[in-house]
C-alpha cells in the first residue's frame, strides 16, 4: 500500500497570535512551527501501516522553503520520502488542486490528511482532495483499518461516531484516536541522522486557482474581569447566571 | 438565484443548527434581494423553517437518505442549488455539514469558507468574517468565486426570528453515494450532545479520578447539559476522546460553559473561548482560566459541586 500523508506546517500552539503589514499578514516573528497536530496522528497511522503492513509512507506538503524543518520532522518520525509543493498556500482549493497532482503522479492508495490544520482551522482541503481525486472519504476520522483494497474506518459524528466501509483509494480527515497521544513519537537521533538523507524533492506548482483571498484580521477584544463569587454563597452566582447572563 | 440552505435533522425533527443557518441565509438574502430557499431530507413537518425567513422548502423523501452519507448529501445540495440557480449556500458546521461542504465545493466551483461568523460585509465584493487561529482572532475573507458555500459557526449569529409564508413542494434528486457504506452508527439517544448542547461542564485534572465524575454527570442533568473535559482527562482515559475540548479537541460554541478543575491552559481555552459564558471552579486563585472566565469561584470542586447541584435543583423546581 502506497500512503501519501499531507502536512501542514503550523504555529505551535502556544504561538501568541499577531498580525503585521496593516493587520494583512500572520506575524511568524518568535513564532516556532510544528507538525499540525491532527496531521501527526494520521502521520503516526501511517507509521504502524508501514510496520505491521509493510506500506510506502510519504509526506507532502504545500508551503515555502521555511516549513523543510517540519518535513524532515516527518522523515525522522519514519517516513521514506518528501514532496514540497514550493509555493505559499493562496486557499484551500489552490491546496487541495496542488495535493491532488502530487497523489494523482505518485498512484497512491490511501492518503491521510488532519481534520483541519490550526492556524486557519479550513477544514475544507481533505474533502476538496477526495472530491479531486474522485477517491472515498472520511472525515473526522478516529480508526482506521485497510485489509487488501477494503478499509474500515470510524467516523466521530455529533454525539457518537459510526462505522464506515470503502474500498481505496481512500482520503481520510483524521484527528486523535487514529492513534493515542501516547503513541506519539518524538524522533531519535538515528532517526534524525537518517531523515538527512532521505529524499526531500521540491516540485514546483501546477498554477492552480484560488477562490477566495483573506482580505484582513482582526483580534477579539479584549475580555472584561471576572466576577467572582464566594464559595459559601453559591446562591448569588445562580442568581447572577439566570437573571445578568440569562444562561439558566 | 434564492439563497439555498440545507436544513440539518435528527430522525425526522430539524435541529437548532437548521434555524440558525436559516436566520443567517435570511440576512444573506436580503442582501442579495433574494429569498431562502430550504433543501429538507426525510422531514414531514418544515413549517417552522418560516418563522426563520424560509420562504421555499424542497422537501426530499428517500430511505436510501435515512443514514447521512456525505456524497449523496453534496449530491442532492448540489442538484438543488443548481436548480434553484442559487449563488450563495450556506450549511451550519456540525460534523456532519463540514463533511460534505468541500464535496459540494468541488461540485458546484464554489469557494467553501467555514467558520464563518458575520453576515457579508459587503456583497460585492463578497466579503465575509471568520475565525481563524482557533478563536484567537478573526480573518474577512473576499469570496470570488461565482458560487460560494459558507458554513455559519455554531451558535455565532444566533436565531432571529422573521415570520415569512412558506411553501413546500417535493424534491426528487437522483441518488448516488458511491461505494462508501455507513455500516452502524452508534449514538446516545439519551444524552445531548456537545455539538447541540446550550450548556456544557467540563472536568479537568483536579477532578482526581474517573470515579468522581458522577459530579460532573450530576451537574450536567440537572442543567441539562452536555458533559465534556480537558485533554489530559481524555488522554489518560478517564474519559472517552469524544469529550475532548479544546484547539486539539472539540470547539465549543455553547451559551453556557462550567469547567470545573480546569487550569484553563491557552490550547483549552481557544477551543471553549467561542462559548457566551464561561463559569469556572478552582481552587487556585491564580489559575489562568479565571482571566477568561465571566464568572469564577475559587473552591474546592468536592465542595462546590454538590453544593451547586442542590441548589439548581431548588432553582429548577421553582423557575
Ligand atoms: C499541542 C498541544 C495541544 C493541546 N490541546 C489541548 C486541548 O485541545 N484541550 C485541552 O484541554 N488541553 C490541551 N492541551 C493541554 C493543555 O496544555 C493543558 O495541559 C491541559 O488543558 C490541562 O488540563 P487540566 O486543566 O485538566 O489540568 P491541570 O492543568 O493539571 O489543571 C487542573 C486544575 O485543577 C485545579 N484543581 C485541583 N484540585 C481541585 C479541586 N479539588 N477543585 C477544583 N479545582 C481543583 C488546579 O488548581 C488546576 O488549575 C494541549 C497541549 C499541547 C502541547
Amino acid at each position: 500500500m502506497k500512503i501519501l500523508v499531507c502536512i501542514s506546517h503550523v504555529p505551535d500552539t502556544t504561538s501568541k497570535i499577531n498580525f503585521t503589514d496593516d493587520d494583512t499578514k500572520f506575524d511568524t516573528n518568535g513564532v516556532s512551527f510544528v507538525i499540525n497536530p491532527n496531521d501527526e496522528f494520521g502521520l503516526t497511522r501511517a507509521m504502524w501501516f508501514k510496520e505491521k503492513q509493510g506500506a510506502s509512507v510519504d509526506v507532502v506538503n504545500v508551503g515555502g522553503p521555511d516549513t523543510e524543518p517540519t518535513i524532515r520532522k516527518c522523515l525522522a518520525i519514519g517516513a521514506d520520502n518528501a514532496i514540497r509543493v514550493n509555493a505559499n498556500p493562496t486557499d484551500s482549493l489552490f491546496v487541495a488542486q496542488e495535493l491532488a497532482s502530487v497523489a494523482k503522479n505518485g498512484g497512491y492508495d490511501l492518503v491521510i490528511a488532519g481534520r483541519e490544520s490550526i492556524d486557519y482551522n479550513g477544514g475544507v482541503v481533505p474533502g476538496m482532495l477526495a472530491a479531486l481525486l474522485d477517491a472515498n472519504f472520511v472525515n473526522t476520522c478516529i480508526s482506521l483499518e485497510v485489509e487488501g483494497t477494503s478499509a474500515t474506518a470510524i467516523r466521530e459524528i455529533d454525539g457518537g461516531k459510526e462505522t464506515i466501509k470503502a474500498t481505496l483509494p481512500l482520503v481520510i480527515g483524521g484527528q486523535k484516536g487514529l492513534v493515542e497521544e501516547s503513541d506519539l513519537r518524538i524522533p531519535n537521533m538515528r532517526g534524525i541522522m537518517m531523515a538527512r538523507k532521505k529524499p526531500l524533492s521540491v516540485v514546483e506548482p501546477t498554477g492552480s486557482a484560488s477562490q477566495s483571498e483573506p482580505s484582513s484580521f482582526s483580534k477579539p477584544a479584549p475580555k472584561g474581569s471576572v466576577t467572582l463569587v464566594s464559595a459559601d454563597n453559591l446562591d448569588e452566582l445562580i442568581n447572577l447566571l439566570h437573571k445578568e447572563a440569562k444562561v439558566i | 438565484m434564492s439563497v439555498l440552505i440545507y436544513a440539518e435533522s435528527d430522525n425526522g425533527s430539524l435541529r437548532k443548527g437548521a434555524f440558525e443557518v436559516a436566520s443567517y441565509a435570511k440576512g444573506v438574502a436580503d442582501a442579495l434581494g433574494t429569498t431562502v430557499t430550504a433543501l429538507t431530507v426525510n422531514v414531514s413537518d418544515v413549517s417552522e423553517l418560516g418563522n426563520y425567513g424560509v420562504s421555499k422548502v424542497l422537501q426530499v423523501s428517500d430511505n436510501a437518505l435515512t443514514k447521512f452519507q456525505a456524497k449523496a448529501y453534496s449530491s442532492i445540495i448540489e442538484q438543488a442549488a443548481k436548480a434553484e440557480q442559487s449563488k450563495v449556500v450556506v450549511l451550519s458546521s456540525s460534523t456532519n455539514s463540514k463533511y460534505a461542504a468541500p464535496l459540494l465545493g468541488v461540485a458546484l466551483n464554489a469557494a467553501v469558507v467555514s467558520n464563518v461568523v458575520s453576515l457579508p460585509k459587503s456583497t460585492s465584493p463578497f466579503v465575509v468574517e471568520r475565525t481563524a487561529f482557533t478563536n484567537k482572532a478573526f480573518q474577512e475573507t473576499q469570496i470570488n468565486s461565482d458560487v460560494k458555500v459558507i458554513c455559519v459557526s455554531n451558535n455565532s449569529y444566533g436565531l432571529k426570528e422573521t415570520s415569512v409564508s412558506i411553501e413546500a413542494e417535493a424534491f426528487s434528486p437522483s441518488v448516488n453515494g458511491g461505494s462508501l457504506e455507513v455500516v452502524s452508527i452508534d449514538k446516545a439517544t439519551d444524552k445531548v450532545s456537545i455539538a447541540d448542547a446550550e450548556v456544557v461542564v467540563s472536568g479537568g485534572r483536579g477532578l482526581k479520578g474517573p470515579e468522581n465524575w458522577h459530579l460532573i454527570e450530576d451537574l450536567a442533568t440537572v442543567l441539562g447539559a452536555a458533559t465534556a473535559c480537558s485533554k489530559p482527562v481524555s488522554d489518560m482515559g478517564w474519559r472517552p476522546h469524544s469529550e475532548h475540548v479544546g484547539q486539539t479537541g472539540k470547539p465549543v460554541a455553547t451559551n453556557l460553559y462550567i469547567a470545573v478543575g480546569i487550569s484553563g491552559a491557552i490550547q483549552h481555552l481557544a477551543g471553549i473561548n467561542a462559548s457566551k459564558v464561561k463559569v469556572v471552579v478552582n481552587t487556585d486563585p491564580e489559575a489562568p482560566f479565571f482571566k477568561a472566565a465571566d464568572y469564577g469561584v475559587v473552591g474546592d470542586a468536592f465542595e462546590v459541586v454538590p453544593q451547586l447541584i442542590e441548589k439548581l435543583k431548588a432553582f429548577k423546581s421553582t423557575n
